[in-house]
């Protein structure tokens, strides 16, 4: 068959052009998802904690849709461009934030704690490192069924390659050659801890070699880079290549959560946060780094992205309104039973 | 022929791999060795990949285990000993045992627990966990007191949609004998009349069950006709064996091998006394190992559990009262 020479570059060029574009609105949702959240934490409607993933969306959303139906992700407290590429929807995102007794987790957990593990998305308990161990669990049965040719994601930060949890989970993959890929933000901060009170190795990769896992250095603000660099991770995992390990440096722009004014580098208030690490290429906003690229390499224009934001506010103000007007959790209506085993309950003796 | 009761372990195991392809084995040394006590012997050879060796990473073998039920299968943890368990315990506590109550997804996973005390075992082959992992919602804890418990009652953790906590008692597996296997039996969450009496009633489970029959055996020469409830479970906790029996004697004693700090004696206490304390003409007593440390040595580790000496002069105490 006759082909002229400059089709398979228009080609790659489109898929280059619909990865970024694709990813930039996962990006763009989870951001004004985020907007959203804490201002409804501001006003007292969230019970709890609320956790943004402001300048970690550019890895999260990388991750999100190099992942496809079947595979498995366990995302961490600022992976909300991660979930909505991943298949999870904003209404999930609300409910549960808002507790309603519709959401995934009924009220009975909240805020970044929801998933569906049967659709592959786990819903992460707060001990770090401890969803590594679970995805290994996944990606071990399927091979024993026989299924190949999906794989897992777990992402942690940097605070979680301190933990027990992570050094049992990352060798036990490494052991089982799982199709594993753990993506570490680097974000510089474990709530308000430096990284120099984290770990003693020069880079994060260097960890890969004791593990005998490859591993991926990635610029965590660069969407095009974060495409690239954990396209390729999880490529060689589902090709049978072992555990990879992802480290993207980034800055976190958002408190720890929105308790933690402290941490958010983007108050005009000096917090924690090294204003040095603000000025550096890590304080990039990714977001707007991503809309220059976008810009830059014309995959779309001013007008294109306008409409995409008012869109996705409208989108999101209509889940909110929806989901304020639902039930909340009775607790007269509850059960208060924690196993599944009806005949094993001990009902009398609550 | 006769069986141990480490033998009803393995044949428990090597039954439910032969009949559900859903179950696997993964721990420690578990494959070819055959396991630090062989409850694994010849599995890994009879169900080719299926009895797996791990790493020595507590945490990360509860975890798979629960990523593996998550996706369907039934996998069975042999903890090397029950001390160990509290490298997993939050995968325990706070992953397994939430799963379902977060999710609606069950989570049908066996963790055994070779526990208790033996002689020379020291302060970190020798604990009896029960109380803690009965202490968290979403666990069902077992303690097998026979040779024939050990054996159904494990098939049946195997097939319980939640997280079992399987407590199997070291100083048994080899000490305690059976003629076979049996084919039928009580359903885990029932206790069990070990020995039928009318004067007092010894609640005991695991190990400690035996002492109190020895106990009772030793007081039957005295005169006094001692009922033993043998809980098989300690969560769920059967009340209504207890207290029907409490109804027949009028009188309690609970006795068990773990610290005396809460736990599962002080649990059927609290039990009998809010649901029976019309039933009682004595103060109910219980009975359990020193506040210390498991002691390496074997005249301290003796004097540590309770003895057959000790239920037996505490049940004399609470006879004359």
């Amino acid at each position: 068959m006759l082909q002229t020479v400059s089709e398979p570059h228009t080609e790659q060029k489109e898929t280059r052009r619909d990865g970024h574009l694709a990813a930039y609105r996962f990006m763009l949702r989870a951001r004004l998802l985020d907007d959203k959240l804490a201002a409804l934490y501001r006003a007292g409607k969230i019970h709890g904690g609320v956790f943004l993933g402001r300048g970690q969306e550019a890895l999260s959303a990388a991750i999100g849709v190099s992942l496809t139906k079947g595979d498995v992700f366990a995302p961490l407290i600022r992976d909300a461009a991660g979930r909505l590429a991943f298949g999870e929807n904003i209404l999930d995102s609300v409910r549960t934030y808002l507790g309603s007794a519709t959401g995934p987790m009924r009220g009975r957990d909240g805020n970044v704690h929801r998933g569906n593990p049967r659709e592959g998305l786990l819903p992460m308990i707060s001990h770090l490192g401890a969803m590594v161990s679970v995805v290994n669990g996944i990606l071990f049965a399927r091979r024993m069924k026989k299924i190949s040719g999906t794989v897992g994601v777990a992402c942690l930060g940097e605070g979680a390659t301190s933990t027990g949890a992570f050094h049992e989970a990352l060798n036990q993959a490494a052991v089982e050659k799982l199709p594993l890929v753990l993506v570490v933000a680097d974000n510089q901060y474990a709530y308000s801890t430096p990284t120099s009170r984290q770990f003693a190795c020069e880079e994060l990769t260097d960890k890969s070699a004791g593990y005998g896992v490859a591993a991926h250095a990635v610029d965590g603000t660069d969407l095009t880079a974060c495409l690239k660099v954990v396209g390729e991770a999880v490529a060689a995992a589902r090709a049978g290549n072992g555990p990879q390990l992802v480290i993207a440096k980034l800055l976190r722009l958002c408190g720890h959560g929105e308790h933690d004014p402290d941490g958010d580098v983007t108050q005009s208030k000096q917090g924690y946060i090294d204003p040095k690490l603000k000025k550096s290429p890590l304080g990039r906003d990714c977001l707007k780094l991503a809309e220059e690229i976008l810009l830059k390499e014309k995959f779309a224009d001013a007008t294109r992205l306008a409409v995409w934001r008012n869109e996705t506010l409208h989108e999101i103000e209509e889940v909110v309104a929806q989901v304020q007007r639902e039930p909340t959790p009775d607790p007269f209506v509850e059960k208060w039973v924690a196993i599944s085993s009806g005949h094993l309950t001990e009902g009398r003796h609550e | 022929m006769s069986l141990t009761y480490l033998d009803a372990i393995r044949e428990a195991q090597a039954h439910a791999l032969r009949d559900d392809p859903r179950v696997f084995i993964y721990g420690q040394d578990v494959g070819a060795f055959g396991g630090a006590f062989k409850a694994t012997k010849n599995l890994a050879n009879d169900y080719p990949g299926r009895v797996i060796d791990a790493p020595i990473s507590e945490d990360a073998i509860v975890g798979l285990a629960v990523g593996a039920a998550i996706e369907g299968l039934r996998p069975i943890i042999e903890m090397q000993f029950a001390d160990f368990s509290s490298v997993a315990f939050n995968q325990i506590v706070n992953q397994a045992a939430t799963l379902f109550w977060r999710t609606n997804v069950p989570c049908p996973i066996t963790v055994r627990l070779p526990f208790g005390g033996t002689s020379g075992g020291g302060p970190f082959h020798s604990q009896t966990p029960e109380a803690i992992y009965a202490h968290y919602p979403g666990l069902v804890v077992l303690t097998p007191a026979t040779v024939e418990d050990a054996y159904s009652m494990l098939l049946e953790a195997v097939a319980i949609d939640d997280p079992v906590i399987f407590c199997e008692h070291k100083f048994l597996y080899r000490h305690l004998k059976a003629e076979k296997l049996p084919t039928e039996a009580l359903p885990v969450g029932k206790a069990r009349i070990a020995r039928e009496g009318r004067d007092l009633t010894v609640v005991a489970y695991s190990a400690m069950v035996h002492d109190a029959l020895e106990a009772a055996a030793e007081l039957s020469v005295e005169g006094w006709e001692i009922e033993v409830v043998d809980l098989r479970s300690v969560k769920p906790l059967d009340t209504d064996t207890v207290v029907a029996s409490v109804a027949r004697t009028g009188k309690l004693l609970a006795v068990g091998e773990a610290w005396p700090w809460g736990g599962v004696t002080a649990e059927v206490i609290a039990r009998v006394v809010s649901e029976g304390f019309g039933l009682l003409d004595a103060p109910p007593q219980r009975l359990n190992a020193k506040d210390t440390p498991v002691p390496f040595h074997p005249n301290l580790w003796a004097a540590h559990r309770p003895t057959v000496r000790a239920i037996a002069a505490a049940a004399r105490k609470i006879l004359r009262y």
